[in-house]
């Protein structure tokens, strides 16, 4: 097993590494380069915790290699947004109980960007879906719901203007 | 409509300006971009990979533990067993913090020495130079073990000739409670009813497993950055690791997720270990799996009701036994176990009463806190037999408890009596007037409804001599700092300190910074756990600003020439109440103050009732501060061929005393709703000889955005707790009446009742006669 170069943007961020090839994107981004918002919880693709948009769509960064990730483009949750200059799902998730302890977050954050980038006004059956495969056991979902909602009527506001 | 609500007794609600508001918390925006540093993100120069060797037995003797290959090879930094610690004790009882003196027998093993009790106990611990290396030499301990006879039932483990775990009969703990003349209401009844109920385990599940980071610092002092419900296991760590307490710091993180799981010692004691072998910085990450292996869980119970009631639903007398499942070694179960027998008969006045209690120890997983402590478990035995008792005599669910809730004034079974508002009826006709009428049966889809009420306590047993400490302290440039040694675990424990201190310093909340949860940098706030910060941190966070703000306005009263009463401070200004344009800048009184030398700081130590014991034999006397009540109501639909239960419409209501920050009690509500839902019907632990066999998230199923409705919440405000402002507690109040809830209202969808949870569809068909 030799390692291999791979090169990946993370965040806008170009990054070249050198991996060995069982390494995953969870642990290359996590270990490797330092991105400790995308959160580990499982390590099986259960829990969502580890969500980053890969080339737009949202995945489970524990379920791939990281040699899967060559040449892609990654965006993190901190990618979305900062303390600064906070993304609006970022501000609903805070204005509207999304976050209680806050593991989760990271990764329901970048599976709504990734729902509200494919349907920019869901119902709420289209966000629980989106949502099913990001565990949460603080906040019982319906905040998060919430959330969802006021940052699709919030982007499409900013869209219109 | 069936159900109306009347209306509320009136309360007198003083009108606050920053308390009672939904505001952002100051926690929450670091958490949604990801800026909030948690315990597994965080790394050292030269850090060390940590892993542990865990038994693979439920009973076994060590026979041989050889360490030597896995220290020899190369990256690795040290091995350590029982016989290389200072003493493997584990001390769970701590004095001063948990009692008088430790209770003998309540002592774990850190590392098992000759016997290990349960499968997942540690044996050894690793640290290499990376994590790949921790595990490779994790492998290469060589163990062998002589396997010892096993008990993994309660009632076997009582049995004469059972393996004995905890001498002389594997009881760790039993109370009991003694009132009135059980068997003789008994005769009088027009019916006894007996009904035994089992509630099951339950996985706390937090999305954040069990990590740290230590290292030792320039002074020499083992610092351990954790996330953790308890700073003051820094003594019981100390100890462990052989260390002087003011050597041994405890810096706590963000907790991602407790429910109780965090609320004993996880990592720590391994991280200090190794720190002070290795003299290096050291991680330890529990993966899914070792987390659901390595901590407690929810006690499973099973409990009995003999019920003599009266023809127009009367409750006359109760005589209730239940037996708790420990695990391997004591932890907490013998304060789970009090919690269910003062709870045991729920929120009723029933003036004859018997409750015996047992905890017993077998070779299974231990078991210790879990939202709630012990008060779930009862409210799922006593609200069912509510129902039952309804269905034997004809009589509606809500008339049979209306005519046996305790009220403001009475006396609990254990003899203490309701000091602060009691509204069970304004709570349980709330949820129901809300759940409205039932949709239609389709088929063999049954709809049913159910509820329950219930009472929990908030703050520690008050013989504990709980207190808490926080200090607040007034900047030249007008903001404020608030220390206090609280874990916050995501119900919102420390903005709510923020809200209550610009409340009333009149600073706004981005003007305040909170530095919490360190052994070595902020007063010490006690345990979050028992549903407590609020009430005691609260309390103790309100004196230290009410003093400062007695300072800055005895001092603005020369200045505008005043009474200090007519003045007020918000918006960073002191005013004069009648007219507000009479101000003076709050930097500037502070200026003065400071010039002065008015101190613009102050700690404060909050005490709760301190009180003696109850009385062992009658188990009366005062066991908690107060309680929180309330009721949750749940419309279901069970297919009675697939045996599978969906939850059409979940509504709770709590009397919250004052919601400090409604948005944060909301998600309290709706989250320990949930919570409650899942340990009803998906969440099946499967135990089976000693072994978890739903040892990850793909087999042990907590709720998903897509298995229940959000919880509708009605948040009822008395003024009445003891809280600040009149606030209860309502963390762990709002899982308590969900599981019971839920099992009513399939009992009454199928016309019979499961008496064991989770309502598995499985159990369902067995139930219906349509499985064996």
């Amino acid at each position: 097993m030799e390692p291999e170069v791979i090169s990946l943007t993370v965040n806008g961020r170009r990054h070249r590494l050198l991996i060995d090839p069982n390494v995953t994107l969870l642990q290359a981004l996590r270990e490797h380069l330092g991105y400790v918002d995308v959160k580990n919880g499982c390590e099986k693709g259960d829990c969502g915790a580890c969500a980053v948009l890969m080339n737009g769509k949202a995945v489970n960064s524990c379920l791939m290699l990281a040699v899967q990730a060559h040449g892609a483009e990654i965006v993190t949750a901190a990618g979305l947004g900062s303390l600064e200059h906070p993304h609006p799902i970022q501000e609903a998730f805070a204005d509207l109980g999304g976050a209680q302890c806050g593991y989760c977050t990271p990764g329901m954050v970048v599976a709504t960007k990734a729902l509200l980038d494919e349907i920019p006004h869901p119902s709420e059956e289209e966000i629980r879906v989106a949502l099913s495969g990001n565990l949460c056991r603080c906040t019982g979902y319906g905040q998060i719901v919430e959330a969802v909602r006021a940052a699709a009527e919030k982007l499409a506001a900013a869209e219109t203007v | 409509m069936k159900y109306t609500a009347k209306p509320l007794p009136p309360v007198n609600l003083p009108e606050l300006k920053q308390v009672g508001k939904p505001l952002r918390r100051v926690d929450a925006l670091s958490k949604t971009v990801g800026a909030t540093v948690y315990a597994g993100d965080f790394s050292l120069p030269n850090m060390l990979y940590a892993r542990v060797l865990r038994s693979s037995l439920p009973h076994g003797r060590i026979t041989r533990l050889d360490t030597s290959k896995a220290a020899a090879l190369a990256g690795v930094a040290c091995v350590l067993t029982a016989k290389d610690l200072p003493q493997s004790i584990l001390v769970t009882d701590m004095p001063g913090q948990t009692g008088q003196k430790r209770r003998s027998g309540s002592d774990a093993q850190v590392l098992a020495g000759e016997v290990v009790r349960y499968i997942g106990e540690p044996i050894a611990l690793v640290a290499a130079e990376t994590l790949d290396l921790a595990e490779k030499a994790l492998q290469l301990i060589e163990i062998e073990y002589e396997a010892l006879p096993a008990v993994y039932d309660p009632f076997e483990a009582m049995q004469p000739g059972a393996p004995i775990l905890h001498a002389p009969d594997n009881v760790v703990a039993r109370w009991k409670i003694r009132k009135g003349d059980v068997r003789a209401a008994m005769r009088t009844a027009d019916l006894v009813l007996e009904n035994t109920f089992q509630a099951p385990y339950q996985e706390h599940a937090y999305l954040e497993p069990e990590a740290g980071v230590s290292w030792i610092d320039e002074r020499g002092v083992i610092n351990i950055r954790v996330c953790t419900q308890v700073v003051e296991h820094f003594r019981s760590i100390s100890l462990a690791v052989g260390v002087p307490q003011n050597r041994l710091r405890i810096q706590g993180t963000m907790v991602g997720g407790g429910f109780g799981g965090k609320e004993d010692i996880t990592v720590e004691i391994f991280l200090g270990l190794l720190a002070k072998a290795t003299r290096k910085p050291v991680k330890l990450v529990y993966t899914r799996e070792e987390s659901i292996l390595a901590h407690s869980k929810r006690h499973p119970y099973v409990i009995k009701h003999r019920t003599g009631v009266m023809r127009d639903g009367r409750i006359v007398a109760a005589e209730i036994e239940m037996v708790s499942n420990s695990g391997a070694y004591v932890f907490l179960s013998p304060y789970v176990l009090l919690y269910s027998t003062g709870m045991a008969t729920g929120p009723y006045r029933i003036d004859n009463v018997s409750v015996d209690a047992l905890s017993v120890a077998t070779n299974t997983p231990f078991t210790s806190a879990f939202r709630g402590f012990g008060a779930p478990q009862v409210c799922c035995a006593y609200e069912q037999q509510m129902d039952e008792i309804a269905k034997a005599l004809d009589l509606d669910p809500l008339e049979v408890r209306r005519i046996n809730y305790l009220r403001k004034g009475d006396c609990t079974a254990h003899g203490q009596e309701i000091t602060s508002e009691a509204w069970l009826e304004e709570t349980a006709t709330r949820v129901l007037e809300a759940l409205g009428e039932p949709a239609p049966d389709q088929g063999p889809i049954k709809v049913g409804q159910g509820f329950a009420s219930y009472m929990q306590s908030y703050g520690r047993i008050t013989w504990l001599h709980d207190t808490s400490q926080a200090w607040v302290g007034l900047e030249m440039d007008g903001t404020a700092t608030i220390r206090a040694g609280v874990p916050d675990l995501g119900a919102g424990q420390v903005s709510a300190l923020c809200q209550i201190v610009s409340e009333v310093l009149g600073v706004p909340m981005h003007s305040i910074t909170i530095y919490h949860t360190d052994s070595a940098t902020t007063p010490l706030s006690g345990t979050s756990t028992a549903t407590r910060q609020l009430y005691m941190s609260g309390n103790a966070t309100l004196q230290a600003a009410n003093t400062i703000r007695k300072t800055l306005l005895e001092r603005a009263s020369k200045y505008f020439e005043e009474d200090p009463q007519n003045l007020d401070l918000a918006d960073g200004k002191a005013l004069v109440k009648s007219d507000p344009g009479q101000a003076l800048n709050l930097k500037d009184l502070i200026t003065v103050c400071a010039a002065e030398g008015l101190p613009l700081a102050n700690l404060a130590m909050f005490k709760a009732p301190f009180t003696d014991p109850i009385d062992p034999e009658t188990g009366q006397g005062r066991i908690w501060p107060d309680f929180t009540f309330g009721a949750q109501a749940v419309e279901v639909a069970v297919d009675t061929e697939t045996g599978e239960v969906s939850v059409l419409k979940a509504v709770a209501c709590h009397d919250v005393g004052r919601a400090i920050n409604p948005g944060a009690v909301e998600g309290q509500i709706q989250g320990g709703s949930s919570q409650g839902m899942g340990y009803a019907l998906t969440e099946d632990l499967s135990v089976v000889d000693g072994r978890i066999r739903a040892g990850s998230l793909s087999e042990y199923l907590i709720p998903t955005s897509c298995d229940f409705p959000a919880t509708q919440t009605i948040i009822l405000e008395s003024g009445s707790g003891v809280g600040p402002f009149g606030a209860k507690g309502i963390g762990e109040p709002a899982f308590t009446p969900a599981p019971p809830a839920v099992a009513n209202a399939v009992a009454n969808a199928i016309g019979v009742r499961i008496f064991e949870l989770p309502i598995t569809p499985e159990r369902v068909l067995k139930a219906l006669g349509k499985a064996p």
